[in-house]
């Protein structure tokens, strides 16, 4: 699914991340952690070509990232689900409209798809507030509408970038719930995040892999984490 | 994608997807406003053009067929050379007629300098022949020749010394009046191309979620397209209708030609300016597509 083999990525002379090695198998569960400022963001950014890596190879979907035009890059994302830590919607658009939006740019018949919509607006708790514009959501209400614009698609792949970062505890702990459900369905998942606590509490309910981003560089978590 | 798949989405629109740019901002109001006076003024262009080239063509036609031999002889010899002089026409090929003006006839053209009560007998005023050309025309050197061989006193006036200028700059007013045209095509491509810059540039965070979530950037590209040639046309169309409807108020045509009272359309000339609109919406659509597909190329 995703395959980095010795990639490496920096603005200058001096790479921000090298001699990244990872493997994302299909249906896998992957936390990577590390301090603020370690790459985290960059190395997802890597995973659906939004960074092309200054050295090494990058395969997404068993294309090469480098290589991969404009076009290509927008069919791989539909594949994609990435949710950020500042979602970001179209505030002129409902919650519904935003969630609804890649079956839209997808050509695909929104309205076709209304009852799927509405179970998964439903299923991420926001079917009171789907009329609602996106600046009235508070910050989980945001995560969880940015996580259902995510899989509308149903992709292979979901990348959470610290899904968890704005929100309570509770709040983490449903984000969490509904993204190791969608790993039992079968979606590859990574969340980068420092919260140590929310990787504890997923190791109870499934089978995660945890890396660590420090220095650069990307290795195995110690296993008492 | 295709030109033709952008043409297709322009014409059958497509509600979900024009939904994703932003209505509002300040370069929706400037399309509008630039395309409704540009269309304004283009049409007074297209009225200056075909009225300039309706006025060559009047002025060519009108005095192409048509010349003078004004002679001039003493009274006595004034008879006999005006006989000479419409032999030598008759049997000049290319003639179709030929006849020699009556004093009254005389007398009214003199009338607006010397007064209705002319002597025009007591005074030398020379004797004016008019011809009539057939349309092959006649060869004014060999006819000058043949006059002053047979009749010294006669001078041939084809009209072309004043009638070039004359069909020149209402060829030249035409010329401006379509570069004009251009020119207004011209600023109206690169209003709507910066307004379409200075729109992506205010919308970078819309293209960035688009993209995302798997937009392509034809998708994006065609969504600015469609909302700016949709907004050129209907600017373009509410100027034109303001233009033409003010040059259907300008005084009409007076009998004598007079340039400026005939300004406006005549007949089927007033459908030019249903071009005006649809020649704003095409360049609204070109210039927003390049300005679009250069600007997304820019951002990773």
């Amino acid at each position: 699914m995703i395959d980095m083999q010795d990639a490496a990525y920096g603005y200058g002379a001096e790479p921000i991340l090298s001699g990244l090695n990872l493997r994302l198998a299909p249906g896998s569960f992957h936390f990577l952690t590390g301090p603020s400022g370690a790459g985290k963001t960059t190395l997802l950014k890597l995973c659906y070509a939004e960074l092309v890596p200054t050295a090494g190879r990058i395969s997404i979907f068993g294309e090469d990232a480098a290589t991969l035009q404009r076009d290509a890059i927008a069919l791989t994302r539909q594949r994609i689900g990435v949710v950020h830590q500042d979602c970001e919607f179209l505030d002129h658009l409902s919650v519904r409209e935003n969630i609804a939006l890649p079956l839209t740019v997808a050509g695909r018949d929104a309205a076709a798809q209304e009852a799927n919509l509405n179970e998964l607006i439903a299923w991420v708790g926001l079917a009171a507030r789907a009329d609602a514009r996106p600046p009235e959501l508070s910050g989980g209400e945001r995560q969880r509408a940015a996580l259902a614009r995510a899989i509308i698609m149903d992709p292979d792949l979901i990348l959470a970038d610290e899904p968890t970062g704005n929100v309570d505890w509770d709040m983490s702990l449903r984000l969490l719930q509904l993204l190791t459900e969608l790993n039992r369905m079968g979606k590859t998942v990574l969340i980068a995040t420092h919260d140590l606590a929310l990787i504890r509490a997923a190791k109870a309910q499934v089978q995660a892999r945890v890396l660590r981003l420090s220095g650069g560089r990307l290795s195995a978590a110690a296993a008492d984490l | 994608m295709s030109v033709a798949a952008d043409i297709l989405g322009l014409l059958k629109g497509e509600a979900q997807a024009d939904r994703v740019v932003p209505r509002s901002g300040q370069a929706a109001k400037l399309t509008l406003a630039v395309s409704g006076a540009m269309a304004f003024l283009a049409v007074f262009a297209l009225a200056l053009s075909l009225a300039a080239g309706r006025l060559a063509d009047r002025w060519s036609d009108a005095l192409a067929q048509s010349s003078t031999i004004r002679l001039s002889a003493p009274a006595a010899e004034m008879e006999a050379q005006t006989w000479t002089v419409l032999t030598v026409l008759e049997q000049t090929p290319g003639v179709d007629s030929a006849r020699a003006l009556g004093d009254e006839e005389q007398r009214a053209l003199l009338e607006p300098w010397f007064g209705p009560d002319l002597p025009i007998g007591d005074l030398p005023v020379p004797r004016l022949i008019e011809i009539i050309e057939t349309p092959e025309g006649y060869d004014a050197d060999g006819l000058r020749q043949r006059l002053a061989a047979e009749a010294p006193g006669a001078v041939l006036d084809d009209h072309t010394r004043w009638r070039r200028p004359l069909v020149d700059a209402a060829d030249r007013l035409r010329l401006l009046g379509w570069l004009s045209l251009v020119l207004i095509l011209g600023s109206t491509a690169a209003m709507i191309t910066l307004a379409a810059q200075a729109a992506l540039a205010s919308n970078e965070q819309v293209i960035r979620v688009l993209r995302l979530v798997g937009a392509r950037d034809s998708y994006i590209a065609r969504a600015f397209v469609r909302r700016f040639t949709r907004r050129a046309l209907t600017g373009a169309a509410v100027g034109a209708l303001l233009g033409t409807v003010a040059v259907a108020l300008l005084p009409s045509a007076a009998e004598e030609g007079a340039f400026l009272t005939g300004l406006g359309f005549r007949g089927a000339g007033w459908l030019w300016p249903l071009a005006i609109p649809v020649l704003a919406a095409v360049t609204a659509f070109w210039s927003t597509r390049i300005a679009a597909f250069r600007t997304l190329k820019g951002l990773r």
